[in-house]
Formats: structure tokens, sequence, C-alpha cells
């Protein structure tokens, strides 16, 4: 029977069916099913790196070495790993290179909405794109077989829609695959002018003999139906495509996306009367069609930003447009929030009463900069709160250094907050940087990493130890709190913005949501007590709430941290358990 | 044109959306027909606005319910409800929860939880059964049996056959929590719809 998979399931399934051996990733949304299901897999080698540079690294070696490898990412993701792709471009593979990259058009988990064709076209590397799970698992195969025949590493490229939507797949068995022997080859794999100038025309030749492949091969189908409307489109908008016009349009549906085919196109473009090209984010295709000389339609009808949906081919295609009701008044927003018993709360309290400027980072805390804490001014990419910081704090002078902070996740100081913690030692600014360690990745969905002391499988495995790291960097003041006690968290604060060199605060306590973490009975409010002053709701808890001008806790979620009641000067707030 | 059945399940990160779409999805399979199920994991599990979107058919294309298009809206919360609303076809079910959670901004004061919801989406025309599936699930023995619950009310208005549905729990859900949730799930199929 057919299995109801996701498409990172499927793709995981891909790698098992393809024999592959080896797969290194970093979490990302959203990628990050894909290396998780893997790892359920004995027979592929699974592990969390500490950044995806260090993943598809590590994926290169393995091809070199002789296995089928593997490393998923999310798009910024592959900004990080940019610098190995281009390369390995050059020196091609051994055994197949396949690397998964998910893009998120719409931003639902993301901090800009990029289009990874773009790399596909600047590393020259090929690129496949399915449009529904059972594609991700046979792309996912194909991509091995084109790897291993064009010499090339091939990028599988997923979208929200495709990555997180589960459709049918058939299971067929895994290919055992000997291990391929390795022999020194510099000329292939030692990339230094003499070798890399022999091997770009060798990268060129190979995009051409793509191009060659493109035009023929069965990733790139024509779906012939009324020919007044030809449709070329990729990934989720073929999908979206198909459903709005049915047989009413004629469809090429592009499943290799990089090379482009040239007369396929053209072919195709013959055949009906007006062609669109549907596709999300930039205008990749479109730029192709119109340098054939083909006159299109793309980016004049449909956005460069966000999703494209069903509704919307069918309005801009046919001017139909569809019935919607509505109870026509404003629906108050439900943005993501902090969990009841997040240990960042206490932190992000205690940096929103002091005034600092936040310079933050990627993961939960980033929701630390929301109302009521409203306690971050900054957000770029994985790393950028501490050489931001850094640099703010150049820039502004030593007013500065004792007025402004840097907030990191343990995983993504991991990922690359070392390197702009190095800095600040070496280049010293009294900058104080504050690790938040919830001894987990936890914005992904509870994923291992270096300083938790388990790998991918859940077994123990070495840990690194964050003081440690800081101190061997030349930090001399590094503190660890507990994010519970908001008194401790404001002294300290308070000492390292104060001390005139550089400083770390370790806030340390796990993730309220991992199954090891004990909770207390959930808190009741004395409505005796309760004067109705609101102090409880600067924390921004969702199990706090004000009724008939008293605080009430909601019992479902309060997980008894005991942050509100130490915020209360009325004494209101009970705990759990002390009535009963 | 296209025969595909949409349904939308909705409610807040955390109430167990996900269960209930992946017992709706397996009992889809049972049945014999092509599914896609599709829904967004990462930031809006942290107590966001949640949207699993299932859509079963002899061919399914979108994996994505778009607005206007779903025979039945599913939702474990009245505000959320009122989100989804204008995705509900003409003519389709909406089937909520009477549960009301309040999202930050009416916390923090900022908005405030409007009042008689479930009135104002019948007066705009929807087919609305308002259930209040939190006693039911209690009733059963977990107030986390909310989302079989509804599953059970679901079930009513799909042309399954019950040994599907039990089939699809038994496969979806922990042994250990199988008898509370067979029970949930019986409480909502026998529910009176009024």
């Amino acid at each position: 029977m057919k299995q109801l998979m996701l498409g990172n399931e499927a793709v995981a399934r891909g790698l098992f069916e393809a024999g592959c051996g080896v797969a290194s990733s970093y979490p990302g949304t959203p990628s990050t099913e894909i290396t998780e299901e893997a790892a359920k897999y004995d027979e592929i080698y699974c592990e969390w790196a500490p950044n995806e540079k260090v993943a598809m690294e590590v994926a290169i070696g393995a091809s070199i070495g002789g296995r089928r490898s593997f490393c998923a990412m999310k798009h910024v993701g592959l900004n990080v790993a940019a610098d190995p792709l281009f390369t390995a471009s050059y020196t091609g593979v051994n055994a197949g290179l396949v690397i998964a990259v998910a893009d998120d058009p719409g931003m639902h988990s993301s901090q800009n909405e990029q289009d990874s064709r773009h790399y596909a076209i600047a590393s020259k590397v090929p690129m496949l794109e399915p449009s529904d799970s059972a594609e991700c698992k046979a792309f996912t195969k194909r991509a091995y077989e084109l790897s291993e025949q064009f010499d090339t590493p091939v990028i599988l490229r997923l979208s929200t829609r495709i990555a997180h939507s589960q459709s049918l797949v058939d299971v067929e068995p895994r290919q055992e695959l000997p291990l391929k022997p390795y022999v020194k080859n510099p000329q292939k794999y030692v990339m230094m002018p003499g070798m890399a100038k022999k091997k770009h025309p060798v990268v060129e030749k190979r995009t051409c003999d793509l191009t060659a492949y493109a035009e023929t091969c069965d990733l790139n189908v024509e779906i012939m139906g009324d020919t007044k409307i030809g449709i070329i489109a990729n990934g989720p908008s073929f999908q979206y495509a198909r459903e709005a016009m049915g047989d009413r349009a004629s469809y090429l549906k592009l499943g290799m996306v990089h090379p482009l085919p040239v007369e396929k196109i053209r072919s195709f473009a013959s055949k009906v009367e007006t062609l669109y090209v549907i596709e999300e984010l930039d205008d990749v295709i479109e730029s192709h069609v119109r340098a054939l000389g083909i006159p299109v339609h793309g980016k004049d009808l449909f956005p460069l930003i966000g999703e494209i949906s069903q509704n919307m081919v069918k309005e801009k295609l046919t001017g139909e447009t569809a019935a919607v009701e509505s109870i026509g008044e404003e629906i108050p927003g439900r943005p993501p929030v902090m969990c009841a018993g997040c240990p960042h709360r206490g932190l992000f309290y205690t940096l929103s009463k002091n005034k600092v400027m936040v310079s933050g980072d990627i993961g939960c805390y980033t929701l630390g900069a929301l109302a009521p804490l409203a306690a971050m001014d900054t957000t770029v990419c994985m790393g950028a709160s501490i050489s931001g910081l850094h640099g703010f704090n150049k820039a502004r002078g030593e007013e500065s250094e004792s007025r402004s902070v840097a907030v990191i996740g343990d995983s993504t100081f991991m990922h690359s907050g070392m390197t702009s913690l190095a800095n600040v030692a070496y280049n010293a600014s009294n900058s104080t940087v504050i690790i938040l360690d919830n001894s987990i990745t936890g914005m992904t969905g509870h994923q291992q990493n270096p300083t938790t002391g388990y790998n991918i499988k859940g077994d123990p495995a070495a840990k690194i130890s964050l003081e440690k790291v800081c101190e061997a960097m030349g930090i001399r003041r590094v503190q660890v709190v507990d994010p519970y006690d908001l008194k401790t968290c404001d002294q300290v604060l308070k000492e390292e913005l104060a001390a005139k060199e550089p400083s770390v605060i370790i806030s340390r306590r796990p993730c309220a949501l991992l199954k090891y973490v004990k909770y207390n009975p959930p808190f009741t409010v004395n409505a005796d007590k309760c004067r109705g002053c609101q102090s409880c709701m600067k924390i921004g808890c969702p199990a706090i709430s004000i009724k008939n001008k008293k605080a009430v806790v909601d019992q479902t979620q309060c997980v008894g941290c005991g942050l509100c009641s130490s915020l209360c000067a009325f004494d209101a707030f009970d705990k759990g358990g002390n009535q009963a | 044109m296209n025969q595909t059945k949409s349904i939308m399940i909705v409610g807040v990160g955390g109430q167990g959306t996900l269960l209930a779409s992946r017992i709706l999805g397996h009992a889809i399979i049972r049945q014999g027909f092509d599914v896609k199920v599709s829904e967004v994991h990462g930031m809006s599990q942290r107590g966001g606005s949640v949207v699993t979107y299932v859509r079963f058919g002899d061919r399914v294309d979108s994996p994505i319910v778009d607005l206007g298009q779903a025979d039945v809206i599913l939702s474990f919360e009245q505000l959320e409800a009122a989100r989804y609303l204008p995705y509900l076809k003409e003519g389709g079910k909406l089937i909520t929860n009477t549960q009301q959670i309040d999202p930050m901004p009416v916390i923090t004061g900022a908005a405030a939880y409007p009042q008689g919801l479930i009135e104002k989406m019948k007066a705009c025309g929807a087919d609305v059964l308002a259930i209040d599936a939190l006693s039911l699930a209690e009733e059963a023995g977990s107030t986390k049996a909310i989302n079989v619950v509804l599953i059970g009310v679901l079930s009513q208005y799909m042309d399954f056959k019950a040994e599907v549905w039990n089939e699809a729990i038994n496969e979806c859900v922990p042994k250990k929590f199988l008898e509370i949730n067979q029970k949930a799930f019986a409480l909502g199929a026998s529910y009176e719809r009024g």
C-alpha cells in the first residue's frame, strides 16, 4: 500500500533507497525533518553538524571517500554553505553528492524570502525541484544518478508547501552500494589556481551536457490540454496552475530548474497561443524564456513576493474570483509567543526592565522582540548578534558598551557565534554577550547540538562547555545565571554592563517543552490580594490574563515557573498544591 | 470540474490539531482516495494560529485549500473559526469547538476578544455547528482528547465506514491512550447535531 509521507520524509526515503551512506545537516525550517527521518534508517550514518558549511563539507568529504552522501538546509543555510558549494562544483564527486535546500516563500518561519535557484545558476550546479512527495523520493534518487553521471553535486530544491505536505508514496527496497575506491587525484580534488583553471572549462562543458539532458529527460514534461493557454511551471506553482486550469490549459512542468532546456521550451511555446510562466519568488524561468525571444507573461501578473495559489492563478488567467464570506470585523491576530515557563522570558524581562539595546539573533528567543517584552533591536542572521554588537559599540563608543547586549542561543552560538565572540575578545570591545542556553535547538523542534551532550539518535555524545569555550577565547568574565531568578539576573546584568572588559553571561535553564523537564503545579491567584496592578502582565506569559480587573492563571498552560509570583508586590500568586 | 474535497483543521498551536489531521489522513487512505495533507511547522507552533489543509479525491493537485474552497472547517477554537471563515465554500459546514483561548494582543489589552462570534458567523450565512468539545473530552477521560472528539463530530459529515475510523485511530494513537480516544471518538460521532 502507498504511504502518506511528508515531502521531507519522502526525501529521506529516497536517500535510503538510493543507498546514501552519510548525511550531515544543520536544522532549519522547512528542511529539518529530512535528516530527522533519515536518522531512523540505521543504514545511513546521520549527524547534526554545528552549521551548514560544516555539514556540506562533511558531505563533500564523504562523497570523495566513496559513499553517496547528503546534506540538507533551509534557504539561508545555503548562504552559509555557499563557499564549499562553489568549489565542489569544480571538484565534482566520487560517489554521488546531493544537497537539499528548502526555500520558504511566504516566510512562514524565516527572516527573508530568497530564491535558491540563483545559487544553482551561480555555482553552475544542476537543480531538481519536485512538486509532491512521490517526486521528492524519485527526484532524490535521480539526483544521485545525475551526480555520478555528470560528476557534479546536485541540488534538490524544495519549498515549504512541498516539504511540509504529505502525499502518497510507493516504497521500494534499498539499493546497497559498495564503497567506491578512493584514488588520490590532486588534479580533481585540490583546487588551487593551476588545477582550478583546468577544471573551469570542464564545468562549462558540463552545463552544456546537462542542458542537452534537460531537452530530452522525463523530469521536464509536457501535459497537453487546451492550447489557447500554455503554462510553464515548477514545484508547487505547477500544482496550483493545474488545479486552477485543469484541461483548460497545456503545461510544461519543469522538474529540472537548472539548467533550463531551450528547444523544449521553444517547441512548447510554438504549440500554444498565449504563454505564461508561473513560478514563486523570482523570475528565473521567465527571464530565460524572454532571452530566447519568446513573448511570455509572468511577473507582469504574478507577484515576486510570497506564495501563489490556485485562486490567484484562476483570477489572473480567467478573471474568475472565489465567493468569500467573512464576519466583517477585525479579528485579533494570534502571533506565536514564548511558551508558558519558557526560560527566555525571565532574561528578556530583565533586559526590558534595564532598557538596554539588544542585538538579537535567530531562534525562539527572537520572539523577545514582540510586545510586551519588546526587548530586541536587531535580528539579521545566525551569529550576527555578537558581531553586530561589536560593530555597534565600535561606532558608538564606551557609553554604548555599558547599555547594550547581544543575545544568542546555545545552538546558534555553536553555529556561528564563536567566531564573532573571538572577534569581540581579539579586537577588544567591552561588549556584553548573553548566551541563552536552553540545552536544545528549540525553534526547529528540539534537535541536539554540540552543547547538549547527545547526538541525533539521542545517544550520549561529547558535550562542549560554553564556559570553557568563552574562557579559552580570552573572556575572563563569564557568569552563569538561572533566568527564573530575576533578582540575580538583574544584578549580574548590571555588573557585566559596568565591567570594562568583554563579558559573557550564560542564562541556563532547559526548554520548558523538553520531556525531562518536571513542572511545578500551576499557580493560582488569590483574588482578595490581587489589586489588578498588572505587574505580572509585563512578562507576556500566555497563561496569565486579566478577567474582571484581576489576574487569572490558565491552569492548563501554567507550568509553575513562578516568574509572575516574583513580580507581584502583593503576594497574590499562590503556589499550586498548597491549598489542596 | 474539480472533484477534490477540502477540509481545514484550525486551532491554536499545542491543541493537538496535528493528531487530528493524521487520523483523518489515514482514514482517507483506507477509503482508497488520493490525498494531500499540508501544514506549516516551526514558528507558528509556539501558541500561534495553526492550520492544516486536508484534500482528497481521485487526483489532488494543490496541497493547500484556498479562499472559498473548504467543504468543512473543523475549528478547535472560536476565534480561529472566525479567522478562517473566508475559506469556507458556499454551502460548506463549519464545526467549531466553543472554547475561547485569548491571543497575546487580547492578553496585553491591545485588542478585545470579539463577542458573539458564533451568531455572527451564522449571520453571514455559514452553516455552523458549535460544540463544547472540551467537556466531551473530559467525559472521555482527558482534556487532551478534544482533537479526537472533533474528529468524531467530523465523521458524521463524511461518508466513511466506522471500521475505517477505528483502524485510523488504532494506527495513529499511542496504545496507552487508545481507550480514552476511542471513547472520545464515540462521543463526537454520536453527538446530536440539533
